[in-house]
């Protein structure tokens, strides 16, 4: 995003655990702080170096140490890319239980070290569930191996727990266990055009019930992510019949263990929405074929990049109750009136996680104290989260207070004090 | 009575339902063809064709009367049938075989086409104008029953076609090829069979309204002995393979080292 520039002199590149584990004790015998980096996709700056920390990048331990077909856990080095893993277990027809955008690049052990959400969440649950084991090198270099894979352990604390979603600031996790769901045999995907966002809440509730067990994304798209998408080339726009008095889309997808049953399924709601007395929806395409589903889904993940496209971004990646996200957005649009180009909201409507985006023409300070802490503030006052999947990374230390009680915060900070006394694990990131 | 100068334009699309070509093609063991118990969608160059004519009906307002899809496949096929239907065909045939039936070659299919066209002729307002069709499928890359459609009924063929204009009133044709290095432009007269190239569309979505209108358009079924074909196959197929796995490249240290390892692998200067 060219938004956090690192100042770090040097990088390491282990292969190692033990290697890790060398680096951080003969850091940790001379203070020198260490900031961990996976693939570096990261939207808050959480594995950035703020001055001139050393950066341990993980690039370099990047082999799947085993994958068990019939549990189907997957146990690998925390440097192994999302979309490698993704090919990896597929041949075993499994799948990773999680799926972002930035697939391609970012690693699993910053996934699990930040706790990525993802377009899969709705599906598969938080990383905090099908993450059964991590091995982690502390801040005085000693190696936590909790790296089991049984799907049950109630034997005292559950360690792991603390280091998922930690961003790097208790240790540096080198290796992942993680359980991967068998792949779905059948998907199918739906774009509906809503006439106002109104109807999106129960559009959810009559698709939940109707498709239950094989709704695996509902996605919402506002009408200004979609005209930027389509702007700039994410997926094939829909005929602008289709799109007339659309206010908002909503992405549906279905996985499921056979074809028939889930077409069924699907065609049954399809025609029950279309045929309504008061319609939820205006209309909708269905996709034919593999090109058509990749080509809709598109559209929605493309909206990150055609927001990089169209100018300087501020994003803002909060949980707040679904009926509140047009609110939200238009609040937001109205208090910057012409200060940016484009106000934006998009997300997971089945997590209640809204995108919520700023397209300005550079970053400026006016801009930025336009936004902060505004948005916190109205997060806040729907007792949101300021970040549902991002992290808080050096962007929001100082934000941290919207969301958790002072309480909270001083028992985080103990926690920190009781890993890392000495404060060299990716220093000024997550508390300040 | 209306004028009787113009009689109205019926298209026919020929259709196949063919492995979709996002899914990695595997060879089964015996090799003897290959996994088709993968995901199948409508021949990409096919979805071209039936664009096409849902587009001319829309250029040419009310001078196209009918577009009928045809398939020739096994009872699973009819699905390819109704998502030509819901991007806007009119109707459709199945000509049904048994799913352990050999797929049918260009000449069985080009044979049935003709036999359709012809029982085409003898139903009122009918008799098919236009053949649009896809250049090739991409299961067997055959790309020829176009060809042999056009010559078996007599017709011209406009085959590759990137732009097609029709003259509905004076029933012509303008077509733009892909050739080699370029493109041709070629007028012909009606009736006429025009295969189709990428360039030519891009295929819509089909719409849910359109979709649920699919499903009550008729899907007329029909036999190999109906229209009097014989799709036993001509051709034996030996084997079937993978093609060797890509060996990955090496480093060289210096250029001499690159020119004798050139030298080894058979290359010289000119």
């Amino acid at each position: 995003m060219g938004k956090y520039r690192g100042r770090a002199t040097t990088v390491l590149r282990p292969k190692t655990t033990q290697q890790v584990s060398d680096i951080v004790r003969w850091c940790a015998s001379r203070d020198i702080p260490i900031v961990p980096q996976g693939g570096n996709t990261g939207l808050v700056g959480g594995s950035v170096p703020l001055h001139d920390e050393l950066v341990v990048s993980l690039a370099n331990m990047n082999t799947v140490r085993s994958f068990d077909p019939v549990s189907g856990i997957l146990v690998a080095d925390a440097g192994c890319i999302l979309q490698s893993l993704t090919d990896y277990v597929a041949p075993h027809n499994h799948i990773m239980p999680i799926d972002l955008g930035a697939k391609g690049s970012c690693h699993i052990g910053g996934n699990v070290a930040t706790n990525a959400g993802g377009l899969r969440l709705l599906r598969y649950g938080s990383l905090h569930g099908s993450v059964l084991g991590l091995e982690v090198v502390l801040p005085d270099g000693t190696i936590l191996d909790q790296l089991t894979s049984l799907r049950k352990d109630n034997t005292g604390y559950d360690l792991k727990q603390l280091f998922i979603g930690a961003e790097g600031t208790l240790g540096i996790i080198t290796g992942v266990s993680i359980l991967t769901p068998p792949s779905p045999q059948a998907s199918n995907n739906v774009i509906l055009a809503l006439p106002h966002f109104d109807n999106v809440q129960p559009l959810y509730k009559t698709v939940k019930r109707q498709l239950s067990e094989i709704l695996s994304a509902f996605e919402f798209i506002d009408r200004t992510a979609y005209d930027l998408a389509v702007k700039h080339g994410q997926g094939r726009a829909l005929s602008d019949e289709d799109v007339a008095g659309a206010d908002c889309f909503v992405l549906v997808e279905t996985s499921g263990g056979r074809r028939e049953h889930d077409e069924e399924k699907l065609t049954d709601l399809l025609s029950s929405l279309l045929e309504a007395d008061t319609p939820l929806i205006n209309t909708g395409v269905l996709s034919q074929s593999p090109a058509q589903f990749s080509s809709l889904w598109a559209l929605r993940e493309g909206v990150t990049e055609a927001v990089s496209k169209e100018g300087k971004a501020y994003k803002y990646d909060i949980s707040i109750p679904l009926a509140s996200f047009k609110h939200v957005v238009d609040t937001t649009r109205e208090h910057l009136r012409h200060a940016v180009k484009h106000v934006l909201g998009y997300g997971h409507v089945g997590d209640g996680n809204l995108h919520l985006n700023i397209v300005a023409s550079a970053y400026t300070q006016e801009i930025q104290d336009a936004l902060e802490p505004f948005v916190y503030e109205l997060v806040a006052s729907y007792r949101g989260s300021i970040s549902a999947e991002h992290g808080i990374g050096a962007m929001k230390t100082h934000a941290l207070h919207y969301s958790k009680n002072d309480v909270s915060i001083e028992w985080m900070k103990k926690i920190k004090a009781l890993f890392d006394p000495r404060g060299i694990m990716n220093p000024g990131k997550v508390l300040e | 009575m209306r004028p009787s100068a113009a009689r109205l334009l019926n298209i026919l699309v020929p259709i196949k339902r063919a492995v979709d070509y996002a899914v990695k093609i595997r060879v089964n063991p015996q090799q003897t063809g290959i996994d088709l118990n993968v995901k199948h969608s409508m021949n990409p160059f096919d979805e071209i064709a039936v664009e096409e004519a849902v587009r001319l009906r829309e250029r040419l307002k009310g001078a196209v009367a009918s577009i009928k899809v045809v398939t020739i496949g096994p009872a699973k096929a009819a699905e390819t049938l109704r998502t030509a239907l819901a991007m806007g065909a009119d109707s459709a045939v199945h000509v049904e075989l048994p799913d352990s039936a050999p797929a049918p070659e260009p000449l069985g299919v080009a044979q049935a086409l003709r036999a359709l066209v012809r029982r085409e002729a003898e139903r009122e307002g009918g008799g098919v104008d236009l053949v649009i069709m896809g250049k090739q499928a991409i299961d067997d890359d055959a790309g020829q029953t176009g060809q042999m459609l056009a010559g078996l009924l007599g017709w011209g063929q406009a085959t590759f076609a990137s732009k097609l204009d029709v003259d509905a009133e004076g029933k012509s044709a303008v077509v733009m090829r892909e050739i080699d290095g370029g493109s041709e432009e070629m007028s012909a007269r009606l009736p006429l069979v025009v295969t189709t190239d990428l360039r030519l569309n891009e295929p819509r979505y089909a719409s849910l309204p359109n979709i649920m209108k699919a499903k009550k358009k008729p899907i007329e079924k029909l036999t190999a002995a109906d229209l009097g074909v014989d799709f036993t196959p001509r051709l034996e197929t030996i084997k079937i393979t993978e093609p060797p796995t890509r060996v990955g490249g090496g480093k060289v240290a210096s250029v001499d080292e690159l020119v004798a390892k050139l030298k080894e692998a058979g290359f010289t200067a000119v």
